[in-house]
């Protein structure tokens, strides 16, 4: 087990951060420390438990199938960086050279 | 990558002669909930761009989604109509990725732990059942809307920004995957046709694909036909043709996709496996993005959903409350009314069938009220441009008219009549035939005038009959009944000319 450089840079791609080799130098050993902390969880978890997904013991929450108001347009695209003909305005999704 | 427009494409014909083409089909059907699977946001179609947004759907910090209980009820009931069986435990899950019509960053959908499994779904083309696997109906989160800006005709490609509505982020989706089952272009097709039928007879969405409520992608690929006594080849690659919005473009895109696929192999080149598009105009597909970062979406639980724990009561309710399904009910119209599936394609593709059931159920015999809608009334509905069960007249009216006509009250000409009448809002039929003076004219009084003086306007013809001419009889009935006003029954009338001149 551990945590190569190869991975921190996949991750840091999928995540679209910007992350230089100096960085990705000091953050494997990093997190492969990390890592190792949290899977001591696996010395005591036996066949017996199961894995925790929730931390309260909970299911079927429901709502009813009814509508509510929605934020007025205006209010909802106040927070955004760009708006433009009542949408969010995003930049070009896709490189040039896609 | 090798150009497709360089590409000399084999015949259909020649390319499935070789290869056999392998077909696995997923649609994703939005639910006709009133508000988002986790949010009470509307969900109507076609509101002001983003009316119909919320924190929770918008993904603000610090909201929390709730699941509808109404969208996991309509994907159980879709669940036990294919067949499946329904996950008595299973979980959400978040597919992570970077794309900006899901402003969370990532869809709540459901990955390992479908709610649905192990169906199959009956698919009849040219009289032969094909029964289409089905793996798995799972839950997720429907996308925002996107529009390209500054690029050619709205294409992505080339644009220097996009607008997004996110009226449709979070409304409630199935996605409904089938196995690799289906060998042909038809089948293809008729499935799409039949799942759209089934959810429509479940009352859980409008299915309408030109508005996006039914999408379709098609994964396709081919293999060698063995040569006697090979055993069958591996599975090709597959490519996946994304949202296909019409039947037809789910048939074309997929019988595009064969021979593109079959050319390429030809070739001695391998297929790329990829996203690609379908073109309407050019009946053509191409590539879409390339995926060399292969698909990374790091699924896990979503921790802001609980479980869900389905009872078997819950389940068993469902079953109970199902409706009768296209399937078990294109039987029954066979069995009890003697319709064709012929028929019943007709029918169904005119959109009358419930209504030719209703009129049958109203007293009118199946071939009349069959008759009727086919033609008189799915004509009118055409040209009024409507819905036919949106014509002013009740299948009730129409079991009257044709109740009428086996009578012999009504002429078929006069039975086209009273249906104007009723269409233009003058009451009943009885009303109408009552109001238009339209009953067909029995009195012998007024019929003998006017067959007598038939014959006494053309005594040439009059002869020729006599003479045993008897088709010569024709012009003379026509007289009678334009005399008639139509209001007359023309067998009667024939034979009424023909014992007045001696020849019956």
């Amino acid at each position: 087990m551990g945590i190569t450089r190869d991975e921190v840079a996949h991750l840091a791609r999928l995540s679209r951060m910007s992350v230089t080799d100096d960085e990705l130098d000091a953050l494997a050993p990093q997190l492969e420390a990390i890592l190792s902390a949290v899977a001591r969880v696996a010395e005591v978890a036996a066949a017996d438990i199961p894995p925790t997904s929730h931390a309260v013991p909970l299911t079927n929450v429901f709502r009813p199938d009814v509508a509510r108001p929605s934020l007025p347009a205006a209010e909802a695209l106040a927070g955004a960086p760009a708006a433009e003909d009542g949408r969010f305005r995003v930049p070009r999704i896709l490189d040039p050279d896609e | 990558m090798s150009s497709t427009a360089a590409l000399a494409l084999p015949s259909f014909a020649d390319a499935v002669a070789r290869y056999e083409p392998v077909i696995g089909l997923e649609t994703h059907v939005e639910l006709g909930t009133v508000s988002k699977m986790f949010c009470g946001c509307a969900t109507a179609f076609g509101a002001e761009p983003n009316a119909q947004v919320c924190p929770v759907c918008l993904g603000l910090p610090g909201s929390l989604p709730v699941v509808n209980e109404a969208a996991v009820r309509y994907a159980v009931m879709i669940g036990l109509a294919l067949h499946c069986d329904i996950a008595s435990w299973c979980r959400f899950a978040r597919k992570n990725y970077f794309y900006p019509d899901m402003p969370k960053n990532f869809q709540i959908s459901q990955y390992d732990e479908p709610l649905c499994t192990n169906g199959w779904l009956d698919v009849e083309v040219d009289g032969e059942v094909h029964r289409v696997g089905i793996t798995r109906v799972h839950m997720e989160e429907d996308t925002g809307k996107s529009l390209h800006v500054g690029g050619a005709t709205g294409r992505i490609h080339g644009a220097t920004h996009s607008l997004v509505d996110y009226n449709r982020a979070g409304i409630p989706l199935v996605e409904i995957v089938t196995e690799p089952d289906v060998r042909s272009p038809e089948v293809a097709r008729a499935y799409v046709d039949e799942l759209r039928e089934l959810i429509r007879a479940l009352g859980v969405s409008d299915v309408r694909m030109e508005q996006g409520s039914l999408r379709c992608d098609a994964n396709v690929s081919l293999r060698r036909r063995p040569a006697a006594g090979e055993p069958e080849a591996p599975f090709g690659t597959r490519t996946e043709t994304k949202n296909l919005n019409s039947l037809r473009s789910v048939e074309r895109a997929v019988r595009y996709e064969i021979t593109r696929q079959a050319a390429l192999l030809d070739d001695g080149e391998r297929i790329i496996q990829e996203t690609r598009h379908f073109d309407e105009a050019s009946g053509r597909t191409s590539a879409g993005r390339s995926k060399e970062e292969a698909t990374d979406y790091r699924y896990f639980p979503e921790p802001d959903l609980t479980p869900l724990a389905l009872s078997t009561e819950f389940v068993d309710e469902l079953r109970a409350g199902l409706p009768e399904l296209p399937a078990a009910r294109r039987a029954r119209l066979i069995a009890e009314h003697g319709y064709t599936a012929r028929d019943l394609t007709d029918l169904r593709n005119a959109g009358v069938l419930d209504l030719v059931e209703e009129t049958v159920a109203a007293g009118a015999t199946p071939p009349a009220a069959r008759k009727w809608w086919l033609n008189e009334l799915a004509r009118q509905a055409s040209d009024a441009g409507v819905p036919a069960a949106e014509l002013a007249i009740s299948p009730a009216d129409v079991a009257r008219i044709t109740v009428l006509v086996a009578g012999g009250e009504l002429t078929d000409a006069l039975a086209r009549k009273v249906i104007d009448g009723v269409l233009a809002g003058e009451g009943t039929p009885d009303e109408v035939v009552a109001g238009r003076g339209l009953a067909v004219v029995a009195d012998d009084g007024a019929l003998t005038a006017a067959v007598d003086a038939a014959i006494a306007g053309a005594p040439d013809i009059a002869e020729k009959v006599r003479g045993g001419k008897l088709n010569a009889v024709g012009p003379l009935v026509g007289a009678v009944m334009k005399a008639m006003k139509g209001q007359a029954d023309a067998a009667t009338v024939r034979g009424l000319l023909l014992e007045r001149l001696g020849a019956s």
